[in-house]
């Protein structure tokens, strides 16, 4: 394992020094863009787990710095399509490519050669359930960046906690039992500090597979507030079944129906003026 | 006949009252609550039997029972301090040489996604369980024992030996029978045991936890360090206490390599002799009344506490070191 990020990248990954680059050193540049540049890139992807087809010709254009929601009914395709950018579908028997590609700010993520634990830092990703580890909450966040970088300081990981903590709205209830139990946490805190972990090893873009499914109203609601401050410094993709909640907080919406990509496209016209006559009638609520 | 009492009783009562399903509760509370009760009477029994037949050399030996090196029925003085400490220096060097093995077998088998490989290696690991143990001795006096005397002992006492501490375990002895051997066989015995514990408890992990290491870019062995061991360790602290059950109570294969010396040595190279090796060589000379019939149920009732007492520190231990973690 090298020491940094940086030279992780530069070594051997054949990842754009760019992509695992710290996303706050670009918080500054924002205001100087008028339109989002795309951050990932799909190009006609398919995907089949065995025979059976899961996606088929999805392409889309993700912004960087922008909430983009995947939505539709289960089974359609959606979480798939997340997994394919950090390539977290790898280990699940008979999946395969079967066309198109994946840039992650313009490179594929499916090339020969790409270190897949370098792109799966620079893609978080927050799952359904909360998932910390059986450990102390200071633990949760360390861990994964002592392994990324050996040898660093106990006061540089104190910082990179507590920043992590602060990103994710957690570090006022906890900073005053960082040792205890992470499962002492309730569930909505326990997803914060997952998306707090996720923010420690510094990526660039945040994916969450329906992160509020198993939370009460209030603790979505704390979330919903974190991902629309967070979508200043990441590229936050979500996936939800709550309508409500992609029209709250996206800016892009992908529609997903039976593994293809019906529509995609600004939330507003998505959900007011959609081009599409199912994705109407599924945002009014007729299936689904 | 019973269906139809069932569904009387429905319209009797209004309250439906399944008389066939209530007879199989019934059933099974008074059958488990037997069979526990019964198993607390066994344990409990075996301890008043222990201690009764213990209390003479007890009371006549007094602590220099547990202090004296000197185990002579001559002079009806015995002194289990070599036996005691031979059963805990050979069930150490089994722990210490079996539980990385245990463990490295137990993720092998479960990561290992092709079933070419993990299918024989888990049914051959579940084999050397069933090998009988006097089976093992007899290999381990006859095979083992003369290759490690021949190139291992040697070995460890040019290099290992050398070292300042550490040393003082390796200082060789014309010994054939040693703790060491002893210790190697017992590891041998609890590999099987450890490891298919172990394999069942890694297999509980949940998989959202794997993933939720590998998104944050682990390899496969940081995700273990991360994920796997962590959660699967209360499981494999219980995994382990098995394991030296298993070890501490061994009879026959240690007693036919361990040399059966009264020394005490700091050198795993010399001769011991432990708890059960010398219950099972003397029982046949302990006539039912004298001292020596006492005090091997004596050593008997030590072994016994040796165990309870390990296998409670190391539920303390787990509790401790997962306090709210769980």
């Amino acid at each position: 394992m090298s020491d940094t990020f940086a030279s992780d990248s530069a070594e051997s990954l054949g990842i754009l020094e760019t992509l695992v680059r710290p996303a706050v050193s670009r918080a500054g540049e924002r205001e100087a863009e008028s339109t989002s540049a795309p951050m990932v890139t799909v190009n006609g992807l398919g995907v089949a787990y065995g025979s059976k087809t899961a996606l088929e010709g999805v392409s889309m254009l993700i912004p960087e710095r922008r909430i983009t929601a995947f939505i539709g009914p289960s089974g359609c395709g959606k979480s798939t399509a997340l997994r394919c950018f950090n390539r977290m579908n790898d280990g699940i028997s008979g999946f395969r490519i079967s066309g198109g590609t994946v840039l992650l700010d313009g490179q594929d993520v499916y090339a020969r050669g790409v270190n897949v634990t370098a792109l799966r830092r620079a893609v978080g990703m927050v799952f359904q359930q909360p998932n910390p580890f059986p450990m102390s909450i200071y633990d949760n966040i360390a861990l994964a960046v002592r392994e990324h970088e050996r040898g660093i300081s106990r006061s540089t990981l104190d910082g990179i906690v507590e920043q992590a903590l602060r990103q994710a709205n957690l570090w006022d209830e906890v900073r005053d039992c960082l040792t205890q139990s992470a499962l002492s946490l309730s569930g909505g805190q326990q997803q914060r500090l997952c998306i707090a972990r996720a923010l420690a090893v510094r990526p660039t873009v945040l994916m969450l597979d329906e992160p509020c499914a198993s939370l009460d109203p209030i603790s979505t609601g704390r979330i919903e507030e974190l991902l629309l401050e967070l979508s200043a410094d990441y590229t936050i993709v979500i996936v939800t079944h709550n309508l409500a909640q992609a029209q709250r907080i996206s800016d892009k919406v992908g529609f997903f129906l039976m593994g293809r990509l019906v529509e995609f496209g600004d939330a507003l016209q998505v959900f007011e003026a959609s081009a599409r006559p199912e994705t109407a009638e599924y945002v009014r609520g007729a299936f689904g | 006949m019973e269906e139809r009492s069932t569904t009387r009783s429905v319209s009797d009562a209004g309250v439906p009252v399944r008389r066939r399903l209530r007879i199989g509760d019934l059933t099974l509370r008074g059958g488990t609550v037997a069979v526990s009760l019964g198993l607390v009477v066994l344990l409990a029994g075996l301890l008043v039997v222990l201690a009764t037949g213990a209390a003479p050399a007890l009371s006549q030996l007094g602590l220099s029972f547990f202090t004296s090196r000197q185990w002579d029925p001559v002079t009806n003085h015995f002194g289990a301090l070599p036996y005691i400490y031979g059963t805990l220096v050979t069930s150490t060097v089994a722990l210490v040489l079996a539980l990385p093995v245990s463990i490295g077998l137990a993720l092998l088998l479960n990561e290992v996604r092709s079933k070419w490989v993990r299918n024989p290696l888990t049914v051959l690991v579940d084999l050397l369980a069933a090998i009988p143990s006097v089976v093992y001795g007899l290999w381990g006096l006859f095979v083992l024992a003369p290759a490690l005397n021949t190139y291992l002992a040697p070995f460890l006492a040019r290099t290992l030996g050398k070292l300042p501490v550490l040393g003082a375990l390796f200082v060789p002895t014309p010994a054939v029978g040693n703790m060491l051997n002893a210790g190697v066989i017992l590891a041998v015995m609890i590999v099987p045991i450890i490891t298919a514990v172990t394999r069942e408890v890694i297999a509980t992990v949940p998989a959202d936890l794997r993933e939720a290491s590998l998104a944050l870019g682990a390899t496969r062995f940081e995700s273990i360090r991360m994920a796997v061991l962590p959660y699967a360790r209360s499981g494999i602290v219980g995994a382990t206490m098995l394991g030296l059950g298993r070890a501490l109570g061994e009879t026959i294969a240690v007693s036919m390599v361990i040399g059966n010396g009264l020394g005490i040595s700091a050198s795993l190279l010399a001769p011991g002799y432990t708890i059960p090796a010398v219950i099972a060589n003397e029982f046949r000379e302990a006539t039912s009344t004298g001292l020596q019939h006492s005090a091997l149920l004596a050593l008997a009732l030590v072994l016994v506490v040796i165990a309870l007492v390990l296998a409670g520190a190391s539920r303390l231990l787990v509790r401790r070191s997962e306090r709210g973690f769980r």
